[in-house]
């Protein structure tokens, strides 16, 4: 073996793996594992990987058990920090974070400790681990809204200090992003998601379920009405963003949220449910983020041609270079420095073709990347039946404008504190995307441990 | 889950029932939806909320048959539960946050188009409760689909109905009694409301813009989560884009786009018509006639 190369993971066939919905990457087995772990060097003070991991995760000392076979000594390491490892292992930007920071990464190849903590967390399910509930409870009621990873990971925390943690979901399903947004093929529902919100229920939490809070019930009404003591708002960012381009309402322009949710919420990738999605035969996919590539592989799974049209070049792509690889490799088409100007439709109001314009890059703009400047007269057409939006989200403000004393920023972020997501209004803490806008799961799972932080003090006071 | 503790065919493919979803009857107003899944399959089908009781805690839906999981649906009996109720979504109807003293001075007219007049009732049953009088017309194809008429009478100032075939009452459309009421007897309305189907929805507001009578209208286009998610339900208001959860789903009639929403409302057509017959059909489904190209 080459210490200074990852073990290679095994992944399915490019090209077999377009046309279904299973997962990409099958992970390590255990040898591949352990021989991965002894890769690792164990730095005994100060690991710099820990420092790059948002919920600080004992990343040595779990890579220790596994490499010596313990593989449960390893998860319990690991669910002291984290409740979600086997999503984390799965959709975390490593690269730029624990493995970012790795030693070993200095001269050859990082250690793969997100493949190791997928590993971890599918042999730890697989072989019966249950986390530990707190003997009982200290009677204080907590209300976190959200399931998503911000509201999950900050009702383990809760519970696991002796809480009683109700969730409220607004959805019919619980998970959040992981269960609506990211799609199957990267993040398998059953086995991955519902298992892991199992084992955060199995730490005392309770769900509700279609539960919309701002409507069915206020903040308001659950601190005077219902005796919760304080709540964390984890509500995300779910509301999608259009250009405002003629054409945009026409049959067949969805935003990457309608279509995801269709597929990955609904199931209507499968013939046995009943929500229906749009089957195109060439789809445009606008945008270049994480959602861009999951909403561009899922119609190219239902059978599409897909492009991906995007403004900047490749090199400013805000998508994880894993994900763009994995498009890449399956067969979806990049359409670089290229903007979408009019949708263009026929007699009956469907999508026909969508009318683009070359781009160049400029100067650096605010978020330090090449502003994309019109290149005139360059404009073409492209032919595709139906446009896919992935421009971002913003938070919903249905709990924000029903919530008093609970300020806003201008982009409809909930006011918070970092280091404990403190908001505003006293006993009301917020973070993840209600707070940041969009962002990734394992900051929105820090924010959920901060906001745990933040309450526990807040309680212990009382 | 919630249980249904009443299911009653009111028309044909006009069902209405009572389920119990504590939350969403303690807080739900007129002109607020709900949406309910039927089970794990199931699509999240939005529906305007027929009535409510915040002391038994039940809420009142009725739907029409007008694809497979509204057939499915159909087929619920008392004691059965919907697996998802959720709600309430919307902004409730504009005179129930307005000031009490301001909507009592208006002149309200309601016009209902067949299973629309679901959603009218609880409208002109708050009105009823806050002391106003309204009239109400309530349009149907025939005798047979007028309903909710006994429990509209008790509520309505006066109430007009009217067929399009003229088998009860009169023979018209819901545009033709708008007409006579204004223009023959003379009568004075300030604000109407009109909920049912989109076409006859446009209808009705482009007679209202000649009459100068200002008009709410509730649209119920496709949807899927109805908290702003997803932005299926978007519309075009005057120049502006809207979503219908959460923005709506009443709007100012004279400046929604019909022609848009109509169009939009037939994005998946062929893929429910496909889903229809292979509900009806049920194992004979699929016998090689080749027309369907098959279920994608």
């Amino acid at each position: 073996m080459d210490i200074l190369k990852k073990v290679p993971v095994r992944e399915q066939d490019p090209k077999v793996r377009a046309t279904n919905f299973e997962e990409v990457c099958y992970g390590y087995n255990q040898e591949e594992a352990m021989e991965e772990a002894s890769r690792c060097l164990k730095c005994k003070n100060n690991a710099k990987c820990m420092g790059g991991c948002p919920v600080a995760i004992n990343i040595p000392g779990f890579i220790k058990e596994v490499e010596e076979g313990n593989f449960m000594k390893a998860a319990e390491i690991i669910a002291e920090s984290s409740a979600l490892p086997a999503v984390c292992g799965r959709v975390c930007p490593q690269e730029s974070q624990c493995e970012g920071q790795c030693i070993r990464g200095i001269k050859g190849e990082p250690i793969s400790i997100g493949k190791l903590e997928r590993f971890v967390a599918d042999w730890s399910r697989e072989n019966g681990f249950v986390p530990t509930k707190p003997e009982k409870t200290n009677g204080k009621k907590v209300a976190v809204i959200g399931s998503g990873p911000a509201g999950l990971t900050c009702a383990g925390d809760l519970a696991k200090m002796g809480y009683e943690v109700t969730i409220f979901e607004a959805l019919h399903e619980p998970g959040g992003v992981l269960t609506y947004g990211i799609p199957e093929f990267r993040l398998p529902k059953n086995s991955v998601v519902r298992h892991e919100v199992e084992n955060v229920k199995k730490l005392g939490v309770s769900i509700e379920t279609n539960v919309i809070i701002g409507k069915s019930v206020t903040i308001d009404q659950l601190l005077d009405e219902e005796g919760f003591q304080a709540i964390f708002i984890g509500s995300g960012a779910g509301l999608p963003k259009f250009m405002g381009i003629p054409g945009e309402n026409a049959n067949g322009v969805f935003s990457a949220n309608e279509y995801l949710t269709r597929n990955n919420l609904m199931k209507a990738f499968r013939d046995d449910y009943d929500t229906p999605i749009m089957y195109g035969k060439k789809v445009a996919v606008v945008g270049g983020g994480n959602v861009a590539m999951d909403a561009a592989r899922t119609a190219l799974r239902l059978g599409a041609e897909v492009h991906i049209v995007y403004r900047r070049s490749e090199a400013e792509l805000p998508a994880r270079v894993e994900e763009v690889h994995h498009a890449k490799e399956e067969g979806v088409i990049f359409n670089l420095l290229t903007n979408p100007v009019e949708i263009l439709t026929d007699e009956n109001d469907w999508v026909r073709g969508m009318v683009v314009r070359k781009m160049e890059l400029g100067e650096p703009d605010a978020s330090g990347r090449r502003r994309p400047v019109e290149v005139p007269g360059s404009d073409f057409t492209i032919e595709v039946d139906t446009v896919i939006m992935s421009l971002g989200t913003s938070p919903n403000p249905l709990i924000s404008s029903t919530t008093k004393g609970l300020e806003t920023n201008k982009r409809k972020c909930i006011i918070a504190e970092e280091h404990s997501g403190k908001t505003t209004k006293e006993g009301v803490y917020a973070g993840g995307d209600a707070v940041t806008g969009a962002a990734t799961v394992i900051l929105a799972m820090e924010a959920g441990k901060a906001g745990a932080k933040g309450i526990h003090e807040y309680l212990s006071g009382k | 889950m919630y249980k249904i503790l009443k299911s009653e065919k009111l028309a044909d493919k006009i069902y209405l029932m009572d389920v119990e979803a504590p939350r969403v009857a303690r807080r739900c107003q007129p002109g607020e939806f709900v949406i309910v899944k039927m089970d794990e399959v199931g699509e999240r089908i939005p529906l305007t909320i027929c009535d409510y009781s915040r002391e038994k805690g039940t809420v009142t839906i009725v739907f029409q048959i007008v694809g497979a999981s509204t057939l499915k649906m159909a087929s619920l009996k008392a004691g059965d539960a919907f697996q998802d109720f959720v709600g309430p979504l919307g902004q409730p109807s504009e005179f129930v946050t307005d000031d009490l003293e301001e909507v009592k001075k208006r002149k309200y007219l309601f016009v209902a188009g067949g299973v629309g007049t679901a959603p009218v009732y609880p409208q002109v049953k708050w009105m009823r409760e806050h002391g106003i009088d309204v009239d109400v017309i309530v349009g149907a194809k025939n005798k047979d689909l007028v309903i909710l008429e006994d429990r509209m009478k008790a509520v309505s100032g006066n109430l007009f109905i009217t067929t399009d075939d003229g088998s009860y009452v009169r023979k018209g459309m819901v545009t033709d009694v708008i007409k006579d009421l204004v223009e023959v007897q003379g009568k004075q309305y300030d604000v109407c409301v009109a909920i049912g189907p989109m076409i006859m929805m446009k209808f009705v507001c482009k007679l209202t813009k000649e009459l100068n009578l200002p008009t709410i209208v509730s649209l119920n286009p496709i949807m899927v989560d109805g908290t702003g998610m997803c932005g299926a339900c978007r519309l075009t208001v005057g120049d502006q884009v809207k979503f219908a959860c959460v923005d709506g789903p009443e709007f100012d009639g004279h400046l929604v786009d019909f022609d848009q929403a109509m169009k939009r409302q037939q994005m998946y057509k062929t893929a429910e018509g496909r889903a229809m017959l292979k509900a009806e059909e049920g194992d004979t489904h699929h016998g090689g006639c080749g027309h369907c190209g098959g279920d994608n």
